[in-house]
């Protein structure tokens, strides 16, 4: 077998990156460049971007792209979506970004089965502002705004959004998965070329909810990130396929 | 030409469809909900797209995606909605997105209540949203011009590539009145800045985020000369018996039609009142006010308000004329009587001054 180091089509060249060293977006740029190239879907393609640590993933996706406000990214690829149905539109959104000022239009695009793709990257913590609380942050976790650790009783418990949306009808398919490993990656590809495969499909809104490791704001190196998102992240957040009706409306 | 009888709630939809309005998204609130309902019905039978969304901040944003790709796209709401559409309007200026939102006014601050108020003035002429930005605003006072405004407003979007508020109020919302409809549109101008994917060609990205200072700057100056051009070209304004007038009302929306009532009442004794009705509140009529200032000192200004407009007079007029301002805030509609009453008293000034 021979070893392919092949760049994507739909990503850019000679950028040098913001983010930090270890941290997921570009694993996950990467495979999203990736699955759009192996579908054809690169030339029509429009991504809306969040507010947080992907809100620049314009200068390293080769694709269309617009921005969003702070959880409006589902809002705003509806309307791209009812508007050019056949485009194809996906958002790429944070834990903050989806499940706390986007929890309403995450829920209601859900709900609408909007046939668009959600990438939903968690990471238990808010990135771009410096390591704040998350829904998502685990119980006894420490933020800056959880010194102590979260504390369910004070802080509330971590929110579970994709298994909420899962169970509404208009929601095809939902898969969690973690880049946490080479075989977490390739999984995390395969499900994300199902997702994009819905919506090519017509049959209506898909969520790929990825744990990703953010070992700046974790205050962990890269390494012992990637073995947190394995062995502690994953007791919180499981793996797995949330719903997969596929079959039903196809 | 056929007339058709029909409120300014409906009239909006209508002429939006007519101007090639492919995309409304809204949510429902009082006084508006007629326009919404008219879209429901509508809008889809026209092959284009209608969502009641979750929230009024979820339709400003549906507004950004649809306007992103090109479409012509519409929201409305009325007061407490307008003030949840104000981050995505702010995101419409930074984009340079044409959008139409029309703000059908109640009476505020807070939830208030569903009568009609003019109380919305401030926010819709200063921008309303976060930045340094201002939006085009359209004050219609009859039905009629609600549909040949709302119609104009997708041209004035589309040419400056901005958003452009309608800002009206219950008593012009629920307010049925003969109107001629503008014929459909043929054809939509070209929009090469949309998106539609890279095809074969290089990909793009809108965004707002604009990290460097000075790139920024250059962003928000650009906008300036925009808008310098819209100040320019864009003001409307109806002047009502000033000719011979030594005493002038400036109102807008429902307050000016019930000043015209209060004026040919007051002619009729011989008071020689005019009006300056402000079409577009930004950009305001300026000019023509400080040119007036040099004949006529003597201005009286109504709103539903506790007195917004009235600072766009007192800036045009810099200190060259007395003004008196009357309001009623709240949702109270005032009557021509009322009005007729303070320009009587006002205009005697006028007269002992002359002595």
């Amino acid at each position: 077998m021979k070893l392919k180091n092949t760049w994507p089509k739909y990503y850019k060249r000679d950028v040098v990156t913001h983010y930090c060293p270890g941290c997921g977006h570009g694993i996950v740029h990467r495979i999203v460049a990736e699955v759009l190239e192996e579908l054809d879907l690169g030339g029509r393609a429009i991504c809306v971007n969040p507010a947080g640590c992907a809100v620049l993933a314009y200068l390293y996706f080769d694709f269309d792209v617009i921005e969003s406000a702070h959880g409006r990214g589902t809002a705003i690829a509806t309307g791209v979506k009812r508007s050019r149905p056949d485009l194809f539109v996906f958002t790429y959104q944070g834990d903050g970004d989806l499940s706390a000022i986007g929890t309403a239009e995450t829920i209601h695009s859900a709900n609408r089965g909007e046939n668009i793709a959600v990438i939903f990257i968690n990471n238990a913590v808010y990135g771009m502002t410096g390591g704040q609380m998350a829904p998502t942050t685990l119980i006894d976790m420490k933020t800056t705004t959880t010194p102590a650790g979260r504390d369910p009783k004070y802080d509330g418990y971590p929110l579970h959004i994709t298994e909420v949306v899962a169970q509404f009808p208009g929601v095809v398919y939902a898969e969690r998965v973690a880049i946490d490993s080479p075989t977490g990656i390739r999984k995390t590809k395969k499900a994300i070329a199902a997702a994009f495969q819905t919506q090519v499909d017509g049959l209506g809104y898909s969520i790929i909810e990825v744990l990703s490791p953010c070992p700046t704001n974790w205050k962990q190196s890269p390494v012992d990130s990637f073995k947190w998102v394995s062995e502690v992240m994953t007791t919180e957040f499981p793996l797995g396929v949330l719903t997969d009706k596929r079959s039903r409306k196809g | 030409m056929n007339k058709v009888f029909i409120s300014g709630n409906h009239a909006f939809g209508e002429a939006a469809i007519r101007a090639g309005c492919s995309c409304y998204f809204g949510y429902p609130i009082t006084p508006q909900n007629e326009l919404g309902e008219y879209m429901a019905e509508h809008m889809r039978a026209a092959g284009g797209v209608f969502i009641q969304s979750e929230s009024e901040t979820a339709a400003i944003n549906m507004v950004i995606g649809a306007a992103a790709t090109g479409a012509r796209a519409m929201t409305s709401s009325s007061s407490p909605g307008i003030s949840l559409k104000q981050e995505g309007i702010s995101f419409l200026a930074g984009f340079e997105l044409p959008a139409v939102i029309v703000n059908v006014m109640r009476g505020g601050p807070g939830l208030g209540n569903i009568a009609p108020s003019q109380g919305d003035y401030f926010q819709a002429t200063r921008g309303g949203g976060h930045g340094d930005y201002r939006t085009p605003v359209f004050a219609p006072a009859s039905v009629q011009e609600i549909a040949d405004l709302t119609y104009h407003a997708f041209d004035i979007a589309d040419r400056y590539r901005t958003p452009v508020m309608m800002l009206s109020d219950g008593m012009m919302g629920q307010m049925k009145e003969p109107v001629v409809f503008p014929e459909k549109i043929k054809e939509l101008p070209k929009k090469e800045w949309a998106l539609k994917g890279r095809g074969d060609g290089p990909s793009r990205y809108m965004c707002s985020l604009i990290l460097d200072v000075m790139e920024m700057e250059r962003h928000n100056w650009k906008l300036v000369r925009k808008y310098a051009e819209i100040e320019k070209d864009e003001v409307r304004y109806e002047p009502y018996l000033i000719d011979d007038a030594e005493i002038i009302v400036i109102a807008y929306g429902t307050t000016a039609r019930i000043a015209k009532g209060a004026i040919k009442r007051v002619r009729k004794d011989g008071v020689r009142a005019g009006m300056l009705r402000p079409i577009t509140l930004w950009p305001f009529p300026k000019k023509a006010l400080a040119e007036l200032s040099a004949r006529v000192k003597q201005f009286v200004v109504f709103e539903m308000s506790t007195g917004q407009m009235l600072e766009d007079v007192q800036i045009a007029l810099a200190g060259k004329a007395d003004i008196m301002f009357h309001g009623r805030p709240g949702g109270v509609v005032p009557t021509p009587i009322e009005f007729s009453r303070i320009i009587y008293r006002e205009y005697q000034k006028v007269t002992k001054k002359d002595k």
